[in-house]
């Protein structure tokens, strides 16, 4: 459906790390990088829309208007999105809906973090009403505990190894060399991640994402700013999806203690809330499985990574391991997932991290992404998750 | 001199020591259970605004799948000094056809664990302070299984 595509005609990134800098000069520096990308002048941004981050204080809360600052305050419209993990494609959607309601012609979209060293922590305080914070009280659920619990079940269920999980983190890190915004850009061997000290179990350190410093932007329009602007051909956003779950969401999820209850008068839901994020993603698109070149999706563990290929409907469950091992996702094979080289090679750095997953893709429908370029790639799906119930996918085509 | 055992948080269980179980909702439209109904931020769309009267979990379930933390976690979680691995169930009730987070009960072995096993609600320790020891919902393995 073209009359809802918009263009992305700037991508930009700061370089992913442990900088220790305020997160505001990431944002710039990832901004002007896409404004230079695009060829538009600051001056000549209609729309501010910015992902937040709630590690930094008030002025992460209100990230986009931060940022319009910090680049010399415009008289832009602005926008601000939290969403978790899934706040930069929230941010993303916001910029979209603008341009197609007709509101503005051309947008900046950005996230940037600066995080602190070790597990991602609530906010601080006696919060005893907040999930969030009574998850790491009363149980020690960290983050990984969540995904220790998915891996462990992935073993049970279709009889994965640890030496599947290590392959991911092998093929991740080898795509990330080439990627001069990776953090980190070593290869790595299966040894190397059975050896890693164990976090939560089955999961050790190398299967787990770090947590970063970084920041990326796009800048977007409308397909009619594009043609006027020299970017008749840009990269298109087909699909966004921004779904929240359908009740009874019966797998455990951050930060929650139990499950949706499905007993009782229920109306079962044809996908589990992950499918359901990608379903609505080609549904807008138009476009299926099938039709993908590329796919970055959230590896906030290796295992997770797999969980995706199903969730995304590259094969049926339980068939992940055999898509991994054959090389259908590596550089070279049919679809090659996290080509960018995930967070595994990046780590997460929250509300940047669904932009630079559009970046990503952006420079391989391209051609431009040097030594881990999709051979000819035309159409690509991101695909994260937000805690709290958000959904998070973006399919874009040329 | 031994000290008070006191819940770590109020009204999420009842205190009965030989037989505790989770203090949950059901809806009287839905038939749907709920739990924690402190924070419990979903509902049955089905039936919006019933009325949910209170009822007590199932005490046994079987086990979904487990994780033991190897490192310990930021606040405000409590960790003894020196830090002790711990383990965190997620267990399936079979009535309330919903998964339940709890830790392992303390003392159980992680490598025994098996999914599909039963395990039942027990009190366990959490932390304590100089007065109090604060108590906990923990998943304990049935003694029956091997």
């Amino acid at each position: 459906m073209s009359g809802h595509d918009i263009a992305i005609i700037g991508a930009g990134m700061h370089p992913w790390g442990k900088w220790g800098r305020n997160f505001v000069e990431y944002g710039v520096v990832a901004a002007e990088a896409a404004l230079a990308d695009a060829g538009v002048a600051w001056s000549d941004i209609q729309f501010v829309s910015g992902a937040d981050t709630m590690r930094n204080g008030y002025p992460g809360y209100v990230a986009g208007a931060t940022f319009a600052q910090a680049l010399g305050w415009n008289g832009a419209q602005v926008a601000s999105s939290y969403a978790a993990c899934a706040s930069g494609v929230t941010a993303l959607a916001t910029a979209r809906a603008q341009i197609l309601a007709g509101f503005c012609d051309v947008a900046l979209v950005v996230g940037a973090d600066t995080t602190p060293k070790g597990f991602l922590a609530p906010n601080k305080g006696e919060r005893g009403d907040d999930p969030d914070w009574l998850r790491f009280r009363l149980l020690g659920a960290t983050n990984p505990t969540f995904f220790g619990l998915y891996a462990r079940r992935r073993m049970e269920l279709f009889g994965a190894t640890r030496d599947d999980f290590a392959r991911v983190k092998v093929k991740n890190a080898r795509h990330g060399l080439a990627n001069p915004y990776a953090r980190y850009k070593k290869e790595v061997s299966v040894d190397d991640v059975l050896d890693a000290p164990i976090v939560s179990d089955p999961l050790g350190l190398l299967d787990i994402c770090a947590t970063s410093d970084g920041a990326a932007a796009l800048v977007v329009s409308s397909l009619e700013y594009a043609r006027s602007h020299g970017s008749a051909d840009a990269v298109r956003v087909r699909g966004i999806s921004t779904v929240t779950p359908s009740y009874p969401q019966t797998t455990i999820e951050l930060p929650n203690f139990a499950t949706d209850s499905a007993a009782g008068t229920v109306s079962k839901p044809r996908h589990g809330f992950k499918e359901s994020i990608a379903v609505r993603a080609y549904e807008e698109a138009g476009l299926g499985p099938d039709d993908l070149d590329c796919a970055e999706v959230y590896d906030l563990s290796t295992a997770m990574e797999l969980d995706w290929y199903e969730q995304i409907g590259l094969c049926a469950p339980g068939e992940a391991e055999k898509l991994l091992r054959d090389g259908t996702t590596t550089l070279g094979g049919r679809v090659p997932v996290n080509p960018s080289g995930g967070l595994a090679c990046f780590g997460e750095a929250v509300p940047a991290q669904a932009i630079a997953q559009v970046c990503e893709l952006t420079w391989q429908l391209r051609g431009g992404a040097g030594g881990r370029q999709v051979e000819g790639a035309r159409v690509g799906l991101s695909i994260n998750q937000g805690l709290f119930g958000h959904g998070s996918a973006v399919i874009v085509s040329r | 001199m031994s000290k008070t055992r006191v819940p770590a948080v109020e009204n999420w269980f009842t205190t009965d020591e030989s037989a505790p179980a989770l203090l949950g909702t059901r809806g009287v439209e839905s038939g749907s259970y709920f739990w924690p109904t402190a924070v419990a931020v979903s509902g049955n769309p089905d039936a919006p605004g019933e009325e949910r009267l209170p009822v007590e979990l199932s005490r046994t379930g079987t086990l979904w799948s487990w994780t033991t933390n190897h490192y310990a976690p930021p606040e405000p979680y409590v960790a003894p000094d020196p830090f002790l691995p711990y383990t965190v169930c997620a267990v399936e009730l079979g009535r309330e056809q919903m998964v339940v987070l709890g830790q392992l009960a303390t003392g159980a072995d992680p490598a025994r664990l098996e999914v599909g096993m039963e395990m039942e609600l027990v009190l366990g320790p959490l932390y304590e302070d100089d007065e109090h020891e604060y108590v906990v919902w923990q998943w304990a393995p049935l003694r029956s299984t091997p």
